[in-house]
């Protein structure tokens, strides 16, 4: 019976579809409706071809046991091919910054830098970060709950459906798609079909969570969960938007003016806030602790980490628009919140840092330990450089700077990249059944790569920042602006391509890890199950 | 009073002080005597359950589960 329900869902999903090819008023959505006709037409054809005749009973199958590790395992590898794909395009737009000529004519409007930048702000975001926390989350929540993934398929939806929005998103922004949020530029059936995926996540989660056989809930997923309750909150909010016509793409916001403004960076800010800082928090409590084989320095410090980020975080978003038409109550009451929200961020670094008291050694034989010891590290430096930038006179020096970008990218390749690489280096060969990994000096290798990338980049955005900042704001004797505009886009050419040459370090170093997790995965040596690792 | 005023009064007056007691209630709550052994326990939680399959839910609602 159901499925005859399923090939009737298809079936009509495929009609649809076909006549949104049809009827498409742009090429974004004609394209993904011919994504979606495909997608659903071959998934009626299967249901089809696998159904049993009637009468027939189902052949039973055997009842799943252990954990569910299969969408992990997918997981690990869709974070390690979107990691990629997103560092070069990253790198490929910061020479493009440097060297304009490489908008090529030929490709436009295709490939310049407005449509890229997207591209590759949402695939290290969304495509790497997204996949690297539903799949660690996905793992952490089995073994610390003692339980398998709830929802049987449910588990398998969320990554195909995840990565789904992702290719949509991606190709959309290529096309022409956007509406112009930052960060949540995907047009509003794209948004759609995120917040169905993002549901059967809370609900897989939750499920698992419920029937845990541990008593306490461990406080990785209680990051995990506050991520997930957050995102889901904070992205049905900003994407409220009319579609112009159900046959299209295009939207209309249904905030305007200051009010999509504060919208939009409430947003934003949270979405650093729980998708980039507590979704990767939740790795955090887990893998450090898992990698250094000793409990987590602190827990209670942990719990009040948890609830002083959740209640501060909430309201910093108001920073980002120090200095327009926002009320200044409002831009202050951000500042402030930003400013506390240091105590936090600190508490969490150093209670995953003094996780290794006792185990400093670890630092230097064991670099998947470095990586994460350098990624807690860049958490603090960030969440330091965060804080201070948010303040009113700091920011009329910052803001519209390449600052900006310097901090983010400290952030997002320090903190989430490298807690990340780590988790993958953890997580690889125990999915695939290894000893370890087939490389431990390309992971050494991977760290350097990715460290000396970090701070040729972080360092030319600061000075050609400042120098940004600094040239803007300086006035002659008479009080006539000294430099055009222009005149810092020449000055900063340097400090382009210092930027850009990190971006291919860092890119190098994710291809090394790549080959790695490869050889890992495809050694003929090595067992096929789940290996006993060493435990305690 | 139009809404915008009477949100903004509540917000930084009534919800300003429960918010400010929960948060202040959740700290305290962490530091309860008699913490320490669930928090010890609870911190070894990771290192419990690593490459036992799940075992079945004991009792008849668990056995029906796909565990």
């Amino acid at each position: 019976m159901s499925d005859y329900l399923k090939l009737v869902g298809f079936g009509l999903l495929a009609f649809l579809a076909a006549m949104g090819a049809d009827w498409a008023r742009d090429p974004a959505y004609m394209l993904h409706a011919i994504i979606v006709l495909v997608l659903s037409a071959s998934a009626f054809l299967w249901t089809l071809r696998t159904m049993p005749a009637d009468g027939v009973p189902r052949a039973p199958r055997p009842a799943p046991g252990g954990y569910m590790d299969g969408p992990v395992r997918a997981g690990v590898i869709a974070t390690a091919f979107w990691g990629a794909a997103g560092f070069l395009v990253g790198t490929w737009i910061a020479f493009q910054l440097a060297f304009p000529a490489l908008n090529i004519e030929w490709a436009q409007p295709y490939a310049n830098f407005g449509r890229l930048r997207p591209l590759h702000t949402s695939a290290v975001i969304f495509a790497f970060g997204g996949n690297a926390l539903i799949a660690t989350s996905f793992y952490v929540v089995q073994r610390t709950c003692g339980a398998r993934l709830w929802g049987g398929n449910a588990g398998w939806f969320v990554f195909w459906g995840y990565n789904l929005f992702i290719v949509l998103a991606a190709t959309g922004y290529l096309l022409g798609a956007t509406q112009s949020k930052e960060y949540a530029e995907p047009e509003w059936y794209v948004d759609i079909w995120l917040t169905i995926v993002w549901l059967v996540y809370l609900a897989v989660f939750l499920g698992t969570i419920v029937r845990r056989r541990e008593r306490h809930i461990y406080v990785a997923n209680w990051f995990y969960l506050a991520f997930i309750v957050t995102v889901a909150m904070l992205h049905v909010v900003n994407n409220l938007s009319i579609p112009v016509s159900i046959w299209g793409s295009k939207s209309v916001q249904v905030f305007a003016g200051v009010q999509d403004a504060m919208t939009q960076w409430w947003y934003g800010h949270n979405a650093v806030g729980f998708f980039l800082t507590a979704g990767f928090l939740g790795m955090m409590y887990y893998f450090v602790p898992k990698q250094a084989e000793r409990p987590i320095y602190s827990y209670k410090l942990s719990i009040i980490h948890f609830w002083a980020l959740i209640f501060l975080y909430i309201w910093a978003g108001p920073h980002h628009l120090h200095y327009t038409a926002l009320p200044d109550w409002a831009a202050t009451l951000g500042m402030v919140f930003s400013v506390i929200l240091w105590m936090p961020s600190w508490g969490g670094m150093i209670n995953g840092l003094m996780t290794l008291q006792g185990a400093w050694d670890k630092i230097r034989t064991d670099p998947i330990i470095r990586m994460f010891v350098a990624s807690l590290a860049f958490y603090g430096m960030s969440t330091f450089e965060g804080p201070m930038m948010s303040i009113r006179a700091v920011n009329s020096l910052s803001h519209y700077t390449d600052w900006t970008i310097g901090h983010v990218h400290s952030g997002a390749l320090g903190w989430n990249g490298l807690i990340t690489f780590g988790a993958l280096y953890f997580l690889t060969p125990r999915l695939w059944g290894r000893r370890q990994m087939h490389s431990v000096a390309a992971i050494n290798l991977h760290f350097w790569l990715a460290t000396l990338g970090i701070v040729l980049y972080a360092a030319s955005m600061w000075v050609s920042g400042i120098m940004e900042g600094l040239m803007w704001r300086e006035v002659d004797a008479n009080g006539f602006l000294v430099n055009a505009f222009a005149d810092t886009v020449s000055a900063k050419f340097p400090m382009y391509v210092v930027r850009a040459l990190g971006g291919v370090l860092y890119l190098a170093g994710g291809l090394v890890m790549i080959w790695n997790m490869w050889r890992t995965i495809r050694a003929p040596d090595a067992r096929p199950v789940l290996a006993a690792t060493p435990a305690e | 009073m139009d809404t915008y005023s009477f949100l903004r009064e509540l917000a930084d007056s009534w919800v300003l002080l429960i918010l400010t007691c929960i948060f202040l209630g959740v700290i305290g709550w962490a530091f309860r005597p008699g913490s320490r052994d669930l928090h010890d326990d609870a911190a070894a939680v990771p290192f419990r359950h690593d490459e036992a399959a799940p075992q079945r839910l004991s009792g008849p609602e668990g056995a029906r589960r796909d565990v």
